[in-house]
């Protein structure tokens, strides 16, 4: 059909595709669809200059081999397969490691003030998990710089018309529109169960509009809210992946949560001092003797015990996170040799970082972002003081299943609409709200890469999958999006009326009692017994969700209700992450059971798969499914893509480990 | 030992076109370790009962990063802007003094604490702060840079666009369009990038006429509270300069 590549639809509308959230996911799809000539439209919490990715501080990989270290693209392959346990398909992980200089590249021709060298080159530091100084850093406000930058390239399209497909400029339609401070609240589904649109909702006047569009990609981040305090910002409530799921998106490895070991302890946040300042030259270390009451200052090297390098000498203080943050609770918790407090007189859960042996003028040009957090937040100066730490909830590896296309290399397809998608037709996902790079734990500094990657691959995927549509989203019955509206709105209203007039429950106070457990019983260390009265306090949150009653009946900018509706979501995450736990019997990455020490991959070497099969019903999870994508029936299993890296034994002890398959290929093939 | 509160003494309206709503009310909540306004209003909202003992709506604010560096929890906290979630409580009240809150006076309001800040990002359309690029594809690294410059930039790069500075410039209001000292900063950050200063003049057109460079007024409150410690006169100084060297020899060097 003629319509399928035209700008507009049969009935003359403008063929939108929209894209929720605006951190580096969002904002590279962005870029890409409109480079593809596809006009957008953005939803956002907040304006997308907020977005969470500006939190991310220490840098972006890249093996570009400024040093001469012999790193390259195959060594970034293994590393962050081996470090992700194995639990990663790895052709996607290879498809973003080599393009991961190019990114860098990109980034650097937008004018991200990234750190130099003497030379004018970017300069790298080490990051955790490698030897090989990898990451490129703007200071240690990196996703901030990052952020800037594609924002700016984002607000360009937003002066540029949108051009039809013989080039007349079509005045008054802009390439990108934002919605900015909009909540989304679900899918449109048509009658095949394609994705058709969305309904979101103003924040600020409350309204509530259902919208038509080719296609969605959710960049919404991350899920750490439900565990109350992480390293995540106020929004990062995985809210929108849950209605995804809620609405048959399958979500992948949801178990796999990642501890980040150097957090500075907060009442509202834990706020996040970065890997790179052990990549710089952090030490971490707690006094030999568990009652030593002497300033850190005082204490000679003999008395302090530097763990992570005595535990593991060939990696030290940049083994990967799901280690190190293991090691740091084991010495608090388990051991009791956490920092001994005069005040409270007991060993506090917190060890020290160190970066006082590094000179002021050095650790001011490479991490004053993060010393000024330190410095601000816990009222010391982190230059001449060890910081005090303790690791806290950070990045979720799982996410919204998306697809892959493999090409003749072992690489993905580019263009393939297959790409990120998820298996609902129409629906993408790109991001940490994706499960696709990181297997079971995350290398630090991977994370900025995958989001830009995965918008890299995504806007081209839309792209094609928008070119294969024999029926544009705009040319269906308006009744489509009256019927979502009018359910969406009805929902709305039922969160504002229900329970008035009687003594409900407080929704802060719920989800305060859900955190709790969800971060006491299912992160570092999990156990099935533990485990099972996490879920049965899911169902007792869930049941009790049914008296809460709003204490705000205003209706402009009402987050009380908006935070109803977010935790009625979350709740159902919740169960997502806690079940995979409970079912996924060994340890991998950051999945640690003590009952089950050892990676067992004859039996769990696969994707958890969880679908949605009722309200307060427990997930069910599959082993496999069938999905349609551009009139194509794809069959999915469990299975994990080891075809580049064979599956082995993680040994951070030993130095040169996680990358010894790939430094033997480049010895031989050069 | 009696439990240590926190007080609180909040600016209210529901709605711009809610004047008969403004009010203020007090709360009291307990103090907690590490405690900073952010997480006193969070527990507001756990039990949101003023000191009256009256229920009533939550107070409703603006946050997302919680580490000063999303701008979003901008207001004037006891009478000075700033980022809430760095405003700690141990240091601002230390003896359980009050702590008032009030939206930013700038821009419109939306409900309580919060405010629309969008005219920033439209100024930041108007001055094009970009940097001009070809694509996305594959053309290799950028122009090579010293580290003394990259040093230099960066400290420009590091605005949260969260308007301290024009909340606190007296040229700044809704009856005039002066962009104000965020804008022109980003005039001067992309126009010292290798790139970016193919398209200077461009730039330094968009703030020669109306709500340009010559309506600042000089206060220089601006460097006193931009929570970044953004070099904001130099930035002033420096576009006043290479406008005034346009508009002087510009038509000669065209």
């Amino acid at each position: 059909m003629a319509a399928k590549k035209t700008v507009r639809s049969e009935g003359g509308a403008i063929r939108r595709v929209a894209v929720v959230g605006g951190g580096l996911a969002g904002l590279t799809t962005t870029i890409k669809l409109c480079e593809a000539g596809v006009p957008v439209d953005i939803f956002s919490l907040v304006p997308v200059r907020r977005s969470h990715s500006v939190c991310a501080q220490g840098g972006i990989n890249a093996s570009v081999n400024t040093k001469g270290e012999g790193d390259s693209p195959r060594v970034h392959l293994e590393e962050t397969v081996y470090g992700g346990d194995f639990l990663a398909n790895q052709p996607p992980v290879k498809g973003m490691a080599d393009a991961a200089p190019g990114i860098v590249y990109m980034l650097d021709r937008m004018g991200v003030p990234f750190n130099r060298t003497p030379e004018g080159l970017l300069d790298f530091r080490l990051f955790g998990g490698t030897l090989f100084h990898r990451t490129a850093f703007a200071g240690a406000t990196t996703g901030q710089q990052l952020l800037y930058a594609l924002d700016e390239q984002v607000r360009r399209f937003e002066t540029i018309d949108v051009v039809d497909e013989v080039g007349m400029t079509i005045a008054g339609e802009r390439m990108v529109r934002k919605f900015e401070m909009w909540d989304f609240l679900s899918m449109v589904l048509d009658d095949a169960g394609r994705c058709v649109g969305m309904v979101a909702q103003d924040l600020k006047s409350m309204q509530i509009k259902a919208f038509p569009y080719d296609a969605v990609c959710l960049a919404t981040g991350g899920p750490g809210v439900i565990f109350g305090r992480s390293t995540n910002s106020v929004i990062c409530t995985g809210a929108a992946a849950a209605r995804a799921w809620r609405q048959g998106a399958i979500y992948a490895n949801g178990e796999c949560i990642q501890v980040h070991p150097t957090a500075i302890p907060g009442a509202d946040k834990l706020r996040l001092i970065s890997e790179s300042a052990r990549g710089e030259g952090g030490r971490i270390w707690v006094p030999k003797d568990q009652k030593d009451r002497r300033a850190p200052k005082q204490i000679p090297e003999k008395d302090r015990d530097y763990f992570l390098e005595r535990q593991y000498p060939g990696y030290g203080n940049l083994v990967p996170r799901d280690i190190a943050s293991r090691a740091i609770f084991q010495i608090c918790f388990h051991e009791k040799r956490g920092i001994y407090n005069d005040k409270t007189t007991k060993n506090e859960n917190e060890v020290y970082l160190d970066l006082t042996h590094k000179s002021e003028a050095f650790l001011r040009e490479k991490l004053a972002g993060i010393l000024e957090i330190y410095e601000k937040f816990a009222g010391v100066d982190p230059y001449h003081n060890p910081m005090k730490v303790f690791p806290s909830v950070h990045y979720s590896m799982g996410g919204l299943w998306v697809d892959f296309e493999k090409d003749a290399s072992g690489s993905l397809k580019a263009g393939s609409p297959r790409n990120h998608a998820t298996n609902i037709p129409g629906l993408y996902a790109a991001g940490e709200v994706d499960y696709q790079y990181h297997g079971a734990n995350r290398l630090g500094a991977n994370s900025l890469l995958s989001c830009i990657y995965a918008g890299m691959v995504s806007g081209p995927a839309i792209a094609s999958y928008r070119q294969s549509l024999a029926r544009s989203a705009y040319d269906l019955p308006t009744s489509v999006f009256d019927d979502a509206e009018v359910r969406e709105t009805e929902d709305y209203q039922r969160i504002l009326e229900q329970n008035q007039g009687k003594d409900g429950e407080n929704v802060y106070q719920l989800h305060q009692e859900l955190a709790e457990v969800m971060l006491r019983d299912c992160t570092i260390e999990r156990d099935n017994a533990k485990l099972d009265k996490v879920i049965e306090k899911i169902g007792e949150v869930e049941e009790r969700l049914k008296k809460v009653k709003v204490d705000d009946p205003q209706e402009r900018a009402n987050q009380n209700a908006q935070f109803v509706r977010n935790f009625e979501s979350m709740v159902g995450l919740a169960r997502v992450i806690a079940q995979g736990a409970r079912n996924r019997d060994e340890s991998r990455g950051a999945h640690y059971k003590p009952g089950f020490p050892k990676r067992n991959d004859a039996e769990w070497m696969r994707t958890t798969l969880a679908r949605f099969k009722g309200e307060g019903q427990a997930p069910e999870f599959i082993r496999s499914f069938d999905y349609e994508c551009a009139g194509q029936s794809v069959h999915v299993t469990d299975e994990v893509d080891v075809s580049l890296v064979p599956p082995r034994e993680r040994k951070y002890e030993t130095a040169g480990a996680a990358s010894a398959t790939a430094a033997k290929k480049e010895q031989t093939h050069g | 030992m009696a439990e240590r509160m926190v007080h609180l003494k909040v600016r209210r309206q529901d709605g711009p076109t809610r004047p008969d709503t403004g009010r203020w009310e007090e709360f009291k909540v307990p103090l907690l370790p590490q405690m900073n306004v952010i997480s006193a209003l969070q527990q507001v909202q756990l039990n949101p009962v003023t000191v009256e003992g009256k229920r009533v709506p939550p107070v409703v604010w603006d946050c997302s990063c919680l580490e000063e560096i999303c701008g979003a929890c901008t207001m004037l906290v006891n009478g000075r802007v700033r980022q809430a979630c760095s405003a700690l409580v141990e240091q601002i009240a230390p003896n359980g003094e009050v702590i008032t809150l009030e939206r930013m006076t700038k821009f419109p309001l939306v409900r309580d604490l919060i405010v629309d800040r969008e005219r920033i990002f439209d100024d930041l359309k108007k001055v094009r702060a970009w940097v001009e690029m070809d694509g996305t594809h594959a053309l290799g690294p950028g122009p090579r840079e010293s580290p003394e410059q990259q040093q230099e930039r960066y400290a420009l790069s590091r605005c949260m666009a969260c308007g301290c500075c024009l909340e606190a410039c007296p040229q700044y209001n809704d009856s005039t369009s002066f962009v104000g000292a965020a804008v022109i900063n980003q005039v001067r950050y992309f126009n010292m990038h290798p790139t970016g200063a193919m398209q200077a003049n461009g730039r330094l057109d968009t703030i020669m006429g109306a709500g340009g460079i010559t309506d600042c007024g000089k206060a220089q409150n601006c460097v006193q509270v931009c929570p970044k410690e953004i070099p904001l006169l130099d930035s002033l100084s420096s576009m006043a300069r290479a406008t005034t060297k346009r508009l002087l020899l510009g038509w000669l060097l065209k």
